[in-house]
């Protein structure tokens, strides 16, 4: 029997499902015995609740009514059993592809749940909330990564993502601002400061789309008319970022006074939202986390299935082949860029009107180049991409959430989470990952 | 023919001047529809030049191109396509991660406004297919496919468009024989659906079994037409190099002496997992050239590099005069008496920006007559170069002039040089004779013989299958990166070193 990857995944994951198997049994029915004097530690008593938000939406200060109730012990039980299970027949079969990626998520996923659950013991803890956490920030990088593909598969890198969001998000953030002032002056009138304001932070969200395919621009620009090397004018987009909106925030958004109080609200999907477990972590959101996951169907979509995307795809493997039948791969690759930061400016918007309202210095802390990790995590493609995005964003989530419970890891550690999982994710657990092969290439006839 | 048959191609007096060569002189020649024309010329006579002219990819200087007697202006590849001409490329036009159906409507996609229309386009592919007796798989990923398959992909891609005209580069040089018979069974068929066809080649033998009608190239110039019914390889090959040329190597037969190189159960992986290497063992006595022959890409690179010490080798041995040379660097493997002549000579054979001498000494430089302490004694060095420009005949300004500046066949005299001058007991010469002109051809090939005849064992790798039977004392077949078998030269048919090269065991053996 020879060793593979596949093989060496299932040997990582079954190692990992029986620790978690023994240390969360074993840890849980530690501290529930030194606070209930429960003696043993198969506890069967400590349960997961999924709370029903339909009844708790009803009466919001009632206690949470479970709709779902599972045996904590026998619940992780089953799934380490699982685990173990998929874990021996990756190791049996060896399958080539296809199995590898999407079991080491689960087995990472389901460590995060099991620390979660650690760090949570005998508190309740509201899982569909934590989820939908998950969801939320993993927007951004999902957004992000989505700019990615529509770049690289085209055959241009794109470092400048991170640069991108930002610089989009200050002039969202602006125009959204400077548009409120102009349409109703110093403060909302009366009728409308309870409601949402919903111009201002529309022509905020085009704002930033223009923004991001400006920044875009430039940087085809210098890589496709002056080729330059596609890292370095990458990196001359974020470094330019944090000058432009650090400029612009101190000498413009601090002293302007905007009426506006509030960015995009929550929008319950009416009776979809109130599904026990999916209904919060899906159908519960602000407007941009919706459009995610409609650009992830639809750029999948156009990818693999339009003219656009198969000539895409093709320029970014072998330009000189598109070349020949009459492609013209410089157009293409100028219009794919700035698509690209256009979709960056989408994620922009998200962090200074949808995940907070205004602008702050470096907002964006990285998530930019997060994205290029969930982009290649799912080897180029959306969906794939968007599984990454969510891996990062609950390694994001877990530690704020364990933060909140006096954990006794130093929050230092719990912080460093989402930048570590990215690190061994990326060191080739799942496996090399191949790029679209011109990407980063001049194409010269 | 008759007379009042308008051509499909006319070109009149096309020419074209890169700097320093005149790649192109007057050239003028008429396609009939149906007709399969040759143009045979050595590499740099100026056939791709003519064809990339034809296909848009160059503007001539000079002359002008009729397609069905109306004058055309092709300004791009797109053009030519639209003009009903279409071509093959050496090096295929296909993206490896998409599908044939992909490959084959890429640019001229069938659609429903955006969308693709895939169901149909495969359907039309594989309706194509039928038509012209070219099988391919419509929805498998162009990558995973043999080059033979792959070729087909290409000239479909071309007949989809709807060409009547097409120019197939160098077609064969990548296939096994037999492919190469499959290709051009398919190429007949398309000349009697009234395809007319360029078939760019510098191989006698094939011109002679397909062609209809014979133009020979040389330094730019029309330098004649043949029948291929009536003309013989040796006029085609005096033709093509302007002068009579010996095309069988003279050599008397091998005295082999003690095993020199002996490699045991060599197996290596690639990043992905793929086997390169198989469980290859062979060995090379003193005195015999033990020649390798199989389609490029199967294994014969990394053989090499692992014997030179390039490759790093997870498994296996190689021993060089009993000594284990297995996973040694590469200086301490050539100062055990190899001498290399590697198959990418601007990339691994020598320093293009460097000069001539300098080149020369690369793997000498660090030892006296070329050190003295800590410098170098230039004289020595210059010494050595004039020596060795004058015996192995480098056509050259200078000793200073750059080795990027020569042409292939000079340079390949330098590696040869410099290789030839040390203490040898092996030598490995891979493709030595790649793209350069046969009269650099006829002096490397007495050069490898003569290094046998001095009592070297001389480990031969080439694509050329000719090459290999003209030189070789007993051939060696690699498919898959495994020895499929070992014959004695005189059971070296073409036909049976064909099979095993496409992986054809048991027939080959009958």
């Amino acid at each position: 029997m020879k060793f593979t990857r596949a093989r060496g995944v299932g040997l990582l994951g079954i190692f990992i499902a029986i620790v978690l198997l023994f240390a969360v049994n074993n840890s849980l029915g530690n501290k529930i015995t030194e606070t209930s004097k429960i003696q043993s530690i198969w506890d069967f008593t400590s349960t997961i609740r999924i709370p029903d938000s339909a009844k708790m939406k009803e009466d919001p200060k009632a206690p949470p009514v479970a709709a779902i109730e599972l045996p904590t012990m026998v619940t992780i039980s089953l799934i380490c059993g699982a685990l173990i299970l998929v874990g021996g027949v990756l190791i049996a079969k060896n399958p080539e592809r296809g199995w590898v990626a999407p079991y080491m998520s689960s087995v990472i996923g389901f460590g995060f749940f099991s620390i979660l659950l650690w760090a949570v013991a005998n508190n309740s803890v509201d899982l569909s909330d934590t989820l939908s956490r998950v969801v939320r920030l993993g927007t951004p990088i999902a957004i992000g990564a989505l700019a990615g593909i529509v770049c690289e598969r085209s055959g241009v890198v794109n470092i400048g993502i991170e640069g991108m969001m930002l610089t989009a998000a200050c002039f969202g953030y602006a125009a959204a601002a400077i548009s409120a002032r102009m349409i109703y002056g110093e403060s909302l009138p009366e009728n409308v400061v309870k409601g949402v304001v919903w111009l201002p932070l529309i022509i905020g969200i085009f704002g930033a789309i223009l923004t991001g395919g400006m920044m875009a621009a430039l940087h085809a620009w210098l890589s496709i008319r002056f080729k330059v090397d596609q890292v370095i004018s990458g990196t001359v987009i974020n470094i330019m970022a944090v000058g432009i909106t650090g400029f612009t925030r101190t000498n413009f958004l601090l002293k302007f006074e905007s009426p506006l109080r509030a960015g995009l609200p929550q929008m319950p999907l009416g009776p979809l939202a109130d599904i026990p477990l999916i209904g919060p972590i899906l159908f519960d959101h602000k407007p941009i986390t919706y459009l995610m996951i409609l650009m992830v169907i639809g750029l999948n979509f156009f990818l693999f299935r339009t003219v656009w995307g198969l000539r895409t795809r093709a320029i970014g493997e072998h330009p000189k082949a598109a070349d020949t039948v009459g492609i013209n791969v410089n157009r293409m690759r100028y219009r794919n860029v700035i698509i690209g930061g256009m979709i960056a400016g989408v994620a922009g918007a998200w962090f200074s009107l949808e995940g907070s309202f205004g602008f702050d210095d470096g907002m964006t802390n990285g998530q930019g180049f997060i994205s290029l990790a969930a982009m290649i995590f799912g080897k180029w493609n959306p969906i794939g991409a968007f599984g990454g995005s969510l891996l990062f964003s609950s390694a994001d989530a877990l530690q704020l959430k364990v933060q909140a419970y006096n954990f006794d890891l130093p929050s230092q550690f719990m912080q460093m989470l989402p930048y570590v999982v990215t690190l061994i994710v990326l060191a080739g657990v799942i496996g090399r990952a191949k790029p679209p092969a011109a990407s980063g290439k001049v194409y010269e006839k | 023919m008759t007379a009042n048959v308008v051509p499909a191609l006319e070109v009149r007096n096309i020419t074209k001047q890169f700097p320093g060569v005149l790649a192109n002189d007057h050239i003028s020649f008429t396609l009939l529809p149906g007709e399969i024309h040759a143009f045979l010329g050595e590499n740099g006579a100026g056939k791709s030049t003519l064809m990339n002219i034809l296909y848009g990819l160059y503007d001539p200087d000079e002359g002008e191109i009729l397609i069905n007697g109306k004058l055309a202006k092709i300004k791009n590849p797109a053009d030519a396509i639209g003009l009903g001409l279409g071509m093959v490329h050496q090096e295929y036009a296909l993206v490896d991660t998409l599908t044939v159906t992909e490959n084959i409507i890429l640019g001229t996609e069938l659609r429903k406004g955006p969308v693709l229309n895939a169901k149909e386009a495969s359907q039309r592919v594989r309706e194509l297919s039928e038509q012209y007796g070219l099988a391919v798989p419509p929805d498998a990923i162009v990558g995973d496919l043999p080059v033979g398959v792959q070729q087909r992909v290409e000239i479909l891609k071309a007949l989809y468009r709807n060409v009547n005209m097409l120019i197939l580069d160098e077609p064969t040089a990548v296939l096994t024989p037999q492919e190469a018979d499959d290709l051009f069974r398919v190429m007949r068929e398309l000349a009697d659906k009234g395809k007319a066809l360029i078939f760019i080649t510098h191989k006698l033998r094939e011109v002679r079994e397909v062609a209809d009608r014979i133009t020979v190239l040389r330094r730019g110039k029309v330098v004649g037409d043949a029948d291929p019914k009536t003309a013989s390889e040796g006029q085609l090959a005096a033709l093509m190099v302007g002068r009579d040329v010996v095309l069988k190597v003279d050599k008397t037969a091998a005295n082999p002496g003690d095993v020199v190189l002996k490699v045991r159960n060599l197996n290596l992986r690639d990043d992905r997992g793929l086997t390169v290497l198989d469980d290859v063992s062979i060995d090379v006595h003193a005195g015999e050239v033990l020649g390798i022959a199989g389609v490029q890409g199967n294994g014969q690179t990394e053989l090499v590099e692992a014997i030179t010490g390039l490759q790093a080798l997870p498994s296996g041995s190689i021993e060089l005069l009993g000594k284990d040379i297995t996973n040694r660097p590469p200086r301490s493997i050539t100062e055990q008496g190899v001498a290399y002549i590697p198959e990418d000579r601007k990339g691994t054979g020598l320093v293009l920006g460097y000069s001539i001498r300098d080149n020369l000494v690369l793997s000498t430089y660090y030892k006296p007559p070329f050190t003295k302490g800590l410098t170098f004694n230039d004289p020595a060095i210059d010494e050595h170069a004039k020596e060795l420009i004058a015996t192995f005949d480098v056509r050259t300004p200078s000793a200073t002039t750059t080795a990027g500046s020569l042409s292939g066949g000079n340079q390949q005299k330098i590696i040869v040089a410099r290789e030839f001058t040390r203490e040898n007991r092996l030598l490995i010469a891979s493709q030595p004779t790649r793209g350069i002109d046969v009269g650099s051809i006829e002096f490397i090939h007495n050069q490898i013989i003569k290094q046998r005849d001095a009592g070297l064992a001389v480990l031969l790798v080439s694509a050329e299958l000719d090459e290999v039977l003209a030189l070789a004392d007993r051939v060696a077949v690699m498919y898959h990166g495994k020895i499929v078998g070992i014959l004695p030269i005189a059971e070296a048919t073409r036909e049976r070193v064909g099979l095993l090269m496409a992986g054809i065991q048991e027939q080959a053996n009958v």
